[in-house]
């Protein structure tokens, strides 16, 4: 990048993304729902990324795709994202706030406007290839798209292996095209766009396990890849999730699992640890068994690193309730067995007996790195990388690169999970919009509004618009007969058929037919309202009539694609779909959406690093923070740590930062400050703080949660009797003052776990063997004649932090596993402490007499959490708050306008607290942003006269959004309930268990419900 | 026709998980008998005892709420 001198120009308000996949994703719409113009710029002919690839994600076992897919669609939809596929940045200039970038478009050779998606051409094309999406597994066409529900949903078409291009003939596709859409003509272009600050997401790459051929991969057909068997696991995947092996498509009944393929390698691989492969092993253990039962997982691992949220627990149900088998071993070498195409493992067992053992089908867990051009993609950029090719970024600035206004997340930062990468995802929203704060709104589009058509008095005139799909319906469905069908029912206008029902003509028609037959409700039998209802309810929007007069009969996904065997089954069932839909619509209501003044301020609870951060960039973005914080300090646990993993002072950090806050004209700070009340929903919190006696009303529209941890003190191992033993805190206090006395120690033991990963708080606290290893080195810097033992369950040193493992090692710092079954006993000799316990690998009793024995002690959630309960927000069973979602909405809470960050959330590292913070600071603002928050229109609405006041509705409400009321009516006290449609969620229960009839939910009524079930049961 | 016994079910579908189950069924082209009729609900906590006792009484030959 070429650095222009500074011109001092005006900000731009919109925001680059190189990268589509969950972290892009992810600051693409924080930012675009926050009033910022997106670009987003992605190499591959689909956005989606690793994620799409997913079958299941740990540790819930959630469809990856169902997760992913409606933010894609989402994405795809937004008025302030622009999708720019196929898409590569060729050079950046300019300076932060003020970006001139040319990014270079390859051709897709397919019109994008006039192409509906519909596929006959990918169907229809006779040209196969190996699939990269489905990892040579299957077939892919020469037009195609990466996945079914890849989007932009227009395909693509692969020059170098397209017969037309490549012989000159054939035009398959143009011939099947019914859109015209082929476009053979398509060439490279390039446009250049303006923005004011760039996030960079360019995903991974996965090691390459050819590179160790004592493994077996591309030599043995049954050794496959992590990759490859989530994409056997799927349902959509080349087996359409049936377990099979792929040399001979036999069902497998021994599966191995070899972890750290081309991770934790100094040699031959990457030296880092990838942080997600111990958990997806398990996760497909646990999968590849639901499908099949009879399946035997084992998994030969070197460390078992579940070090996330509830990730132990889910280790310890893959072993009982699944029993997947956990064996530490290193595998030597994988052979197949001649004739069966079985494989013998060879490994060194726990006592170093070498020992084989026979698998049907072997996996390969390999490892993230960074892709393969990252050199050349970060001098576009002009950004600096480590040694090992990631961005790099700094212990207190996770989400910066070393280029102003250029920020990154996800892998290229470092190895990490999806929850992670979208916390950063969120980070670099938060970071991007502090820069270009005074530029918010001035690329954003603004959708015009068609005033709205009164249809109350007018008898309902149903329009039914019944769709193609090209072959996909009609392929299957008689389409005219079910045209016919509709034009018989009672009420309906109109019925047409439409090759593509969502394509712009179609739309155009639509708008057309409810001008001229003055239609009022619209039925649009095709696809699925899930993806769709969206593109038609814009179209009833823009002729004036209300988005909510929209009915779909799902004649697509729910019927001719399941049905395509059965013809005249399929169409009978389309006309029933269609004559339930058109029974719903009859009774359907034009509905609003409620409509609330945002109060744009927010209250940040707890003065530690995340809280901090929170409060210091929507300060910085322009709102008015109120931190508080219950001590009388802020700072937090940073408060007591001496380094940062990197080797940075927090001490000195925490003062700066501390500092910021304090100077920062938009926060204010209340010390010794607690919550007492919280009132209110989102836009309008009234909370009541406390501040030494005093009480006081804060109004604000969001509430962050930053509210923290705290270290545990054991009541073991003679801590707190004996002055030689200390928690790894207290030894950092030590570090802090400059202790003289460490130096002069003769032997240090650290005890690994100490109140973790036991019976009782059965969860890894994350950060302390990272920890234990780093002030191993410090003490053995101050002093290497010094012996330092580490008494360990698992070394969990995941991602970068593997080198600081590999570095103590290399300094003479001694590791030592233990179990946690047999004791360690600690004698408090007169000079030294004696240290007795078993080592496992050993196979004997140890004996160590030290000076100084650090417990490294877990982190624990409070055990009294009072701001849980005023927020009525969920925890764990460990005391730690539970998010909305455990993968995409790791800072939510299914209340809207509560935040969570930090240590509150789970036990993590700094940087991570950090990126969290931003991360909650940049969802608070998507809402901070408006003037108005909007409620749903679907949500429940109480009948006064039927309501008795019985307050059933009111126990069952998991939302709390209803109140039971008391007025008087002709002279007596009325009893009703009523809604607060900021926080009803339209899901009903309400109706469900009203015995009086005296509450719906608009747009699901029990009447509305039941016209459906009585045309589902008429004869068509 | 034959005599089979043809039973049609009223299936109530969580929007925001077993009717996203059918559609994705429909996109891996899974198949399944044609008696089924998904009503979309919002959640399965909407679904009032009624509506299962009134299907069944108006005809129909089974219930699924899936969510």
């Amino acid at each position: 990048m070429n650095n222009k001198l500074s011109i001092n120009t005006a900000k731009q308000g919109s925001v680059l993304i190189v990268g589509g996949g969950i972290g892009g994703m992810q600051a693409a719409l924080d930012l675009a729902n926050s009033g910022f113009n997106v670009q987003m710029v992605h190499k591959d002919s689909g956005i989606g990324g690793t994620m799409a690839m997913l079958d299941k994600t740990f540790p819930t076992g959630d469809c990856s795709m169902c997760m992913i897919s409606p933010k894609m669609v989402e994405l795809s939809r937004h008025i302030n994202i622009d999708m720019h596929t196929l898409a590569n940045v060729v050079s950046v200039e300019g300076e932060p706030g003020d970006f001139k970038v040319k990014v270079k478009l390859m051709p897709r050779y397919v019109d994008s406007e006039k192409c509906t998606g519909c596929g006959i051409c990918e169907e229809k094309c006779p040209k196969k290839l190996t699939s990269e999406y489905e990892q040579g597994l299957t077939v892919r066409k020469a037009i195609y798209s990466l996945f079914p529900q890849a989007l932009p949903n227009t395909r693509v078409i692969d020059r170098d292996n397209c017969i037309y291009f490549q012989k000159g003939k054939c035009k398959v596709c143009e011939k099947f095209c019914t859109a015209n859409a082929i476009l053979w003509e398509d060439t490279e272009k390039e446009i250049e766009l303006n923005v004011g600050a760039i996030i960079l997401s360019p995903g991974l790459e996965r090691y390459n396990p050819v590179i160790r051929p004592e493994l077996g991969f591309g030599r043995w057909p049954n050794v496959v890849t992590s990759i490859q068997f989530e994409r056997i696991l799927s349902a959509s995947g080349p087996y359409q999730g049936t377990v099979m092996r792929p040399g001979d498509k036999k069902h497998p009944k021994k599966v191995a699992w070899i972890q750290c393929v081309g991770s934790r390698d100094f040699n031959n691989a990457n030296p880092w640890c990838s942080s997600v492969c111990c958990m997806y092993a398990t996760k497909q253990a646990m999968i590849a068994k639901d499908h099949d039962p009879d399946i035997e997982p084992a998994i030969f691992y070197i460390d078992m690193r579940t070090f996330g949220k509830d990730f132990d627990k889910y280790v310890t149900r893959a072993q009982e309730d699944y029993g997947v088998r956990y064996q530490r071993a290193l595998i030597s070498m994988v052979r197949e067995e001649p004739d069966t195409g079985n494989l013998i493992l060879r490994y060194a067992e726990q006592d170093g007996k070498l020992s084989t053992e026979t698998f049907d089908m072997v996996v390969l867990s390999i490892g993230f790195q960074p892709h393969s051009d990252a050199a050349s993609f970060s001098k576009i950029f002009g950004i600096e990388l480590d040694k090992d090719l990631f961005a790099k970024t700094g212990s207190f600035t996770p989400v910066e690169t070393s280029q102003p206004g250029i920020y990154v997340t996800g892998i290229y930062q470092g190895p990490k999970d999806i929850p992670e990468t979208v916390m950063q995802g969120s980070a670099v929203a938060g970071k991007a919009m502090e820069l270009l704060n005074e530029a918010r709104g001035t690329k954003a589009r603004i959708k015009e509004i068609v005033p709205e058509r009164d249809v109350k008095n007018e008898d309902p005139r149903i329009g039914v618009f019944v769709c193609h799909c090209g072959f996909n319906i009609a392929g299957t469905i008689d389409i005219q007969a079910a045209v016919e069908h509709a034009k018989s029912l009672p009420n309906v206008t109109y019925a047409g058929d439409y090759l593509f029902a969502c394509s712009k003509d179609s739309q155009d028609k639509m708008k057309e037919m409810i001008e001229t037959d003055k239609l009022n409700r619209i039925v649009v039998a095709a696809c699925s309202p899930r993806t769709h209802d969206v593109l038609f309810q814009e179209t009833l929007q823009d002729t004036g009539i209300n988005k909510y007069l929209f009915e779909m009969a799902n004649i697509r996904n729910q019927c001719s694609w399941v049905h395509s065997a059965d013809k005249q089954g399929a169409t009978k069932k389309a006309k029933s779909l269609i004559q339930m839909a058109v029974s719903k619509a009859c009774l359907l209501e034009p509905l609003y959406e409620q409509e609330v003044a945002m109060n744009r301020s927010a209250l940040v609870i707890g003065g530690g690093l995340a809280g901090m951060t929170a409060a210091k960039n929507l300060a910085d973005q322009g709102y008015h923070t109120y931190l508080i914080e219950k001590s009388n300090a802020l700072g937090g646990q940073a408060l007591n740590l001496y380094k940062t993993w990197q080797g940075d002072d927090v001490p000195e950090y925490v003062a700066e930062s501390i500092h910021g806050i304090k100077s920062n004209p938009n926060i204010d700070v209340l010390l010794n400050t607690r919550l007492k009340k919280a009132d209110g929903f989102v836009g309008n919190f009234q909370s009541i703080v406390e501040t030494k006696g005093k009480e006081q009303q804060i109004d604000h529209g969001v509430t962050i949660i930053a509210t923290g941890a705290t270290e545990f003190k054991p009541d073991q191992y003679l801590y707190g009797k004996d002055p030689r033993v200390l928690t790894a805190l207290e030894l950092d206090r030590k570090l802090i003052d400059k202790n003289d006395s460490l130096k002069d120690m003769n032997t240090t033991v650290f005890i690994q776990c100490v109140g973790s990963r036991n019976k009782e708080n059965p969860y890894c606290s994350k950060v302390c063997c990272t920890h234990a290893v780093q002030n191993a080195i410090e003490l053995k810097t101050l002093n290497s004649a010094m012996f330092v033992f580490i008494l360990y369950r698992d070394i969990r040193t995941f991602g970068r932090r593997e080198e600081l493992y590999r570095e103590a090692r290399e300094k003479g710092v001694i590791f030592i596993r233990y179990d946690i079954d047999t004791e360690i006993n600690i004698n408090p000799g007169k000079t030294d402490l004696e240290i007795n316990f078993i080592s496992p690998d050993l196979q004997q009793g140890v004996k160590i007499n030290a000076n100084m024995l650090v417990l490294s002690t877990a982190m624990r959630a409070p055990q009294e959490n009072p701001i849980a309960q005023l927020f009525k927000l969920p925890t764990n069973e460990d005391g730690f708050f539970i998010e909305a979602h455990v993968k995409l909405r790791p800072m939510d809470f299914a209340a809207d306008g509560v935040f969570v960050c930090g240590l509150a959330h789970s036990p993590k590292p700094i940087d991570e607290s950090i990126a969290q913070g931003l991360g909650a600071a940049s969802r608070a603002v998507t809402l901070l942003s408006r003037k108005k928050a909007f409620g749903s229109a679907i949500v429940s609405k109480p009948i006064d006269e039927n309501c008795d006041g019985c307050a059933f509705c009111i126990d069952t409400c998991p939302f709390k959004a209803l109140t039971l009321l008391e007025y008087m009516k002709n002279g007596d006290v009325k009893k009703t309930v009523e809604t607060n449609e900021v926080l009803c969620k339209g899901c009903g229960s309400c109706m469900a268990t009203c015995p009086k009839l005296g509450i719906f939910v608009s747009g699901f009524t029990i009447n509305q419900l039941n016209a459906q079930v009585e045309a589902a049961l008429e004869i068509v | 026709m034959n005599d089979k016994f043809n039973p049609l079910i009223i299936a109530f579908c969580c929007n925001w998980c077993a009717y996203a189950a059918a559609d994705l069924a429909g996109v891996s082209r899974l198949q399944y008998p044609v008696n089924t009729r998904i009503i979309r609900v919002m959640c399965t906590g909407m679904i009032h005892p009624n509506m299962v006792i009134d299907s069944l009484t108006k005809g129909a030959d089974g219930v699924l709420i899936c969510g």
